[in-house]
């Protein structure tokens, strides 16, 4: 589903990432930790197309098509989702209604009508269950004036209704307290389906005891240079990154 | 527009009794602005005495004002004697089906969702389908005439109604008020007259497109509205259709009475020719509008939407003189391209415990200026007056201006007076939040730009407002680039 080969990435002259190799299938779930500055969210960001990232090598397959020469918003009416790290607020645009947009964008893409407001809302109310929100959170306008996790919860929220490919979560878990951890891993749980792919990116081990991937990857320095299973996540909350820079060290 | 001759030919046809000679015959006055040229006007609308003499004196004393350059706008020197100052309407329709309609006119009009009956209307097509919309209208002149309301076209009013218009004309914004105040009053041509009676709350909303008779309004529009006491009203102006007119300058006037309890809700929407890309053409708009509270616990409320023309310069302003009285402007300011925008209020506190709120958003994109100016003034007696200011601006690009002018004169020390200002970008951040949810970055400005604009187009009639909103992303096409 996604094939990363040799992808290099700098932003603002900086190189972050430098020749990251990563293979996702259908289904599959990829944790991404690693030291701070090692790329991870460059990574995310990347994906997504944010403009200031600038690719310098490397190509990226979608579904078997590129991805890098995709706008973000073919991107995402592709089925690609950012959770952000940190969600953007929109004053004034109800969450109800920026939602109905996007999804009716999405829907536009593949041909389909537009949904109505009923089904919408019926669909909408489902959704919310899986990440316990409030309906009054649907009326208030997107992410303003909402707390940590309920911007975090948003965005699963969003995640649920757009219904994506493949599902990348940018330190998804960061300021979350325990509650809402849980919250907020119920709801991805709920959306593995076999064939939903994620990209989890995380700094802590915690996580992945919610949301248990397939695979654990650590970036450094702009490339993962070390795969495992989830055995991996707990052998470097135990022992930290000190010993994989050493191999790297070694390595080079 | 399709448009009414039948008042003219009536006032033109009956015999003239002012000893005044000129060439009535004629359609359009001569080329040019004197004492003849306001007589003429006047003839034209076989005014009684007293009106001819209250232009003619608005005359004299415009002759002896200076144009205003205070404003952040910039423009040719008006010629005024390089004007006509008096055409009568046209009866013939300029076009034979809507298929002869400017594309680019047409293409807006299903944009905004127009009715097909509606552009031809406003396109000024010939066809039997109009007729219905006549027949609309003659339904709620009845509904409004069995109520004791009256709305009609200013020259009605004051044929049919002369005490009321002797009574309030100019008592809101005198001649005297300013340059281009002084202009309409001498030269004004026709306009809307509305009056609710006494305790009597106006079952619809009252739109200009729904008063019989209503000639091509012209360059120099005339309004008086009085809410009597108790009384309520809710006035539509403008349409958010694209109006091209080829007078460029416009100097309007608005006068409202609102008596003990009464409410008045004034909205406009504007979207006169704002030139093209460069600049070029496009209607210089120069309004006077203004509203009096006379009684206790008198309301004005104004919410304008201002997408067109070259030049913006209005300030709807209230004078709160009765005790407990409110006022109220919620405004939108839309620029873009080469337009110019100055506009705001006046909130004159004169009575105790008064309370207004000004709620101003402006919206550059392109190379426009957008200016907001304000005036808040608490008087020595008006105790307890309250006043809530709320100026953001918005820009889209980084070749635009927006400017903030508040004045604030506190005459009394139990006055509390609050002022917000806020400066913001559309963010990259939001566009791109936007792009990944799949919303393309045009959609997306629309989106944001729309959410800014919220409090002000909660104030609209909901049908207004849906129009509102599609006229913003009319506006703003093309602002991202």
């Amino acid at each position: 589903m996604l094939r990363i080969k040799n992808l290099q990435a700098s932003v603002e002259g900086k190189k972050i990432l430098n020749g990251l190799n990563l293979e996702v299938k259908p289904g599959e779930v990829h944790a991404i930790m690693g030291p701070n500055g090692s790329g991870k969210s460059t990574l995310a960001s990347v994906l997504a197309g944010r403009e200031e990232y600038e690719v310098e090598g490397g190509t990226v397959q979608f579904l078997g098509n590129d991805l890098l020469d995709m706008s973000p918003e073919d991107r995402a009416r592709a089925g690609v989702f950012l959770a952000f790290q940190y969600p953007v607020e929109i004053p004034g645009v109800s969450n109800a209604n920026f939602l109905k947009t996007a999804v009716n964008e999405v829907r536009k893409s593949r041909n389909l009508a537009p949904m109505d407001s009923k089904e919408f809302l019926q669909i909408m109310k489902e959704k919310m269950k899986l990440v316990e929100m409030d309906k009054a959170m649907t009326q208030r306008s997107v992410n303003e004036g909402f707390s940590g996790g309920e911007k975090k919860r948003n965005e699963i929220f969003q995640m649920a209704m757009l219904e994506p490919t493949l599902a990348i979560l940018d330190e998804t878990d960061s300021g979350l307290d325990i509650d809402a951890l849980r919250i907020v891993s119920n709801g991805v749980n709920a959306l593995r389906d076999g064939n939903r792919s994620f990209i989890v990116i995380t700094h802590y081990q915690r996580l992945l005891d919610y949301i248990v991937p397939d695979f654990v990857h650590v970036l450094y320095k702009g490339r993962i240079v070390k795969s495992g299973t989830k055995e991996l996540a707990l052998e470097l909350e135990e022992k930290g990154y000190d010993w994989i820079k050493e191999e790297v060290a070694v390595g080079a | 527009m399709s448009e009414d001759l039948k008042i003219l030919d009536e006032v033109t046809n009956s015999e003239y009794k002012y000893g005044f000679v000129s060439n009535i015959e004629s359609d359009n006055a001569p080329k040019g602005l004197d004492e003849s040229t306001v007589r003429f006007i006047s003839a034209k609308k076989n005014e009684p005495e007293w009106l001819l003499e209250w232009r003619l004196k608005a005359f004299r004393h415009w002759l002896t004002l200076e144009e205003p350059t205070w404003a952040n706008v910039h423009y040719p020197k008006i010629d005024f004697q390089d004007i006509i100052y008096y055409s009568a309407p046209k009866k013939k329709p300029s076009l034979n089906s809507l298929d002869e309609l400017d594309p680019e006119i047409k293409a807006t009009f299903d944009k905004l969702g127009i009715s097909l009956i509606e552009q031809q209307r406003l396109a000024g097509v010939a066809v039997d389908a109009v007729i219905d919309s006549v027949s609309v209208k003659t339904t709620f002149r009845e509904t409004l005439g069995e109520l004791g309301i009256i709305f009609c076209s200013f020259s009605e009013a004051v044929h049919d109604h002369p005490d009321l218009i002797k009574r309030y004309l100019g008592s809101v914004v005198p001649h005297t008020d300013n340059f281009y105040a002084a202009l309409n009053s001498a030269v004004f041509s026709d306009g809307s007259f509305c009056y609710i009676p006494k305790g009597v709350r106006c079952p619809m909303e009252l739109s200009t497109y729904f008063r019989i008779n209503s000639a091509g309004t012209g360059q120099f529009e005339r309004t008086l509205i009085i809410a009597e006491e108790g009384s309520f009203v809710s006035y539509l102006e403008g349409c958010t259709a694209p109006m091209r007119d080829e007078n460029q300058l416009h100097a309007a006037i608005v006068e409202i009475v609102s008596h003990t309890d009464a409410t008045v809700k004034y909205s406009t929407v504007q979207n006169w020719y704002p030139g093209d890309k460069n600049g070029k053409g496009g209607i210089y708009n120069f309004v006077t509008k203004r509203g009096i509270c006379m009684g206790d616990r008198a309301k004005i409320s104004w919410t304008q939407v201002e997408t067109g023309s070259a030049i913006t310069w209005k300030y709807p302003s209230v004078i709160l003189k009765g005790d407990y009285s409110v006022g109220e402007f919620y405004s939108v300011a839309v620029t873009n391209n080469m337009q110019q925008a100055d506009t705001g209020t006046k909130m004159i506190h004169l009575g105790k415990k008064t309370k207004s709120i000004i709620i101003s958003k402006g919206i550059s994109c392109g190379k426009s200026q957008n200016s907001y100016r304000g005036l808040v003034r608490i008087a020595k007696k008006a105790e307890h007056a309250r006043n809530f200011s709320q100026c953001d601006s918005l820009l889209i690009g980084d070749k635009c201006g927006a400017h903030t002018f508040p004045y604030i004169e506190v005459g009394n020390k139990t006055a509390k007076v609050e002022h917000e200002a806020t400066t913001s970008k559309v963010g990259e951040d939001q566009i791109f939040y936007c792009n990944q949810r799949g919303i393309s970055t045009e959609d997306a400005v629309n989106l944001i730009v729309n959410g800014y604009c919220k409090e002000v187009f909660n104030q609209l009639p909901m049908e207004f407002a849906v129009e509102a909103q599609k006229l913003l992303a009319i506006s703003l096409e093309g602002s991202v680039g």
